[in-house]
């Protein structure tokens, strides 16, 4: 175990983990108390076109996916800010666009040059120092952004309209927070994939939310979660040579049935 | 002497369908105002303007003399007591502080006097003691108490509240009133209910609202002090028809 951990793969691996799971225990936390978790579900699986994209134009794939999704959340925000009805259906909507063209980029770009199962799957394991840079550079960012506006953002998640009316410019806090999600979310695709994004930003806040009655604390203890199933992920991967997004999803499954099971035991009614 | 509320011809719409039409109403902080009127009628939907939530789509609203949306910081809005996550992470004394923002600094966490305040009107509403409870662990009437508090610490000149007692029995919502009537004599109250017992026991001033609005002055008019009796609270007869009146409700009597 130990050898295991010499290597500068591994520790890229665990270093990038740890700026991972902050990034999930913080934007997991917001979004699933805004139950935003479809419109995050919605950016991940959208961004896949920016990588389409980035292909066909011969630039950075997570560049190109950082800015798609930095597109696609404008676009949601601007889209549930008007509050219209169907918001769910317009966000299915955008969530298969962006899948199709990126397939489409990749299809016309000539030769298959790159290996997009890691996109879809994550590649934890070959997480270059480039990407650590830019994983830090988020990292920093979303803390910046959850500590300077702790005030408003709680108050804004329990009650927007008393938010407003204390003078939050709720509107400019919301599209904030879903900017946020779009670069925490291409960043957690580089880990885990953009199909098992989800997993990883709702699962540790959902059993950190039944174990605490502060916002601050249930990021903490998110971060502090996903950080263990990362480990234990990767660590049961490289025994058990399985992919290790899919096995640091596994982790994070079977802990959220143990606790939900555990719920239901404690109060039977 | 300037109103502290002055609505004028106010009309309003959702998609084409009239809501309220020709509203015209003034109102002073030392009044318990209460708004009542059959579901549906506008009742929510005339507060929501007033605190500038909704623009009106023809008329004028003026609180305090201004746009509401310029003073908000002078007002304080208790919600429907609608909390559909019941998981949120959240403690009653954090609610209160949230009475806060727009008095504290904006980057800097609540100060020390802004918890000084929080306790204080947690005690001023009898939820002394509640401070690290988890706001969903309450029930429905201590949760609203919790939003009194809230709205209090705002330090604001009137407090509008949306059907504080929809969820509360009937002894909680006496003891709710009760409150609000004490907390009359500093700052204006602005309530919606679909209750008359409340507009007879404890407003001052009765808006009946059924797309247009008639105002009632308790005080004044001798139908409402006859059924003032509070031995005979609970009336088990809903009074308010649903049609449009703009006449003294005789069947009261």
């Amino acid at each position: 175990m130990i050898d295991l951990f010499s290597f500068d793969f591994m520790q890229n691996a665990l270093f990038a983990s740890v700026l991972v799971s902050v990034i999930c225990g913080v934007i997991g936390t917001l979004i699933v108390i805004n139950r935003m978790v479809f419109i995050a579900g919605g950016i991940a699986h959208g961004s896949y076109g920016g990588i389409g994209l980035a292909l066909y134009f011969g630039i950075a794939p997570m560049l190109g996916a950082s800015l798609f999704a930095l597109f696609l959340g404008l676009l949601i925000a601007y889209i549930t800010h008007q509050n219209s009805t169907r918001i769910d259906s317009l966000i299915g909507v955008i969530w298969a666009f962006g899948m199709a063209l990126g397939i489409i980029m990749t299809d016309l770009t000539p030769g298959y040059n790159v290996d997009l199962m890691s996109y879809l799957f994550g590649a934890i394991l070959s997480v270059s120092n480039e990407d650590l840079y830019g994983m830090s550079g988020v990292f920093a960012l979303v803390l910046a952004f959850a500590l300077l506006f702790y005030k408003q953002l709680l108050a804004m998640s329990f009650d927007a309209q008393f938010a407003k009316l204390r003078g939050v410019n709720v509107t400019l806090l919301y599209f904030g927070l879903v900017l946020m999600t779009a670069l925490g979310v291409v960043i957690i695709i580089r880990a885990v994939g953009l199909i098992l994004v989800i997993a990883l930003l709702t699962i540790p806040p959902y059993i950190a939310e039944k174990m605490t009655n502060s916002m601050g604390s249930m990021m903490l203890i998110s971060s502090f979660l996903s950080v263990l199933f990362c480990a234990i992920g990767l660590i049961l991967s490289s025994f058990f040579n399985l992919s290790a997004g899919a096995s640091i999803i596994m982790v994070g499954s079977i802990s959220f049935f143990i606790q939900f099971l555990y719920s239901k035991w404690r109060a039977p009614n | 002497m300037q109103n502290d509320i002055e609505i004028n011809n106010l009309f309003f719409s959702y998609d084409g369908a009239s809501v309220l039409e020709d509203i015209t109403l003034q109102y002073n902080s030392k009044d318990f105002l209460a708004i009542i009127g059959p579901n549906g009628g506008g009742k929510s939907t005339l507060l929501k303007i007033m605190i500038g939530l909704l623009k009106p789509l023809h008329g004028e609203v003026l609180l305090f003399g201004k746009n509401p949306l310029h003073v908000s910081h002078e007002i304080a809005y208790v919600p429907q007591d609608t909390i559909a996550n019941k998981d949120f992470p959240i403690k009653v004394l954090d609610v209160v502080l949230m009475g806060r923002l727009s008095k504290s600094k904006f980057f800097a966490p609540y100060s020390k006097e802004d918890y000084a305040i929080a306790y204080e009107m947690l005690e001023t509403v009898g939820m002394k003691g509640f401070e690290n409870q988890k706001i969903n662990a309450l029930s429905g009437g201590q949760r609203q108490r919790v939003f009194i508090a809230r709205a209090l610490a705002c330090d604001a000149k009137i407090i509008f509240l949306d059907e504080p007692t929809a969820s509360i029995d009937t002894a909680g919502q006496m003891s709710m009133f009760q409150l609000l009537k004490t907390l009359n004599k500093t700052v204006g109250i602005v309530i919606v209910s679909h209750d008359v017992n409340v507009a007879l026991n404890y407003a001052t001033k009765v808006a009946h609202v059924n797309k247009t609005l008639y105002l009632h002055d308790v005080s004044k008019e001798e139908s409402f002090t006859l059924a003032q009796n509070p031995k005979e609270h609970i009336c088990p007869v809903e009074l308010i028809c649903a049609r449009r009146c703009n006449h003294l409700h005789k069947e009261l009597l």
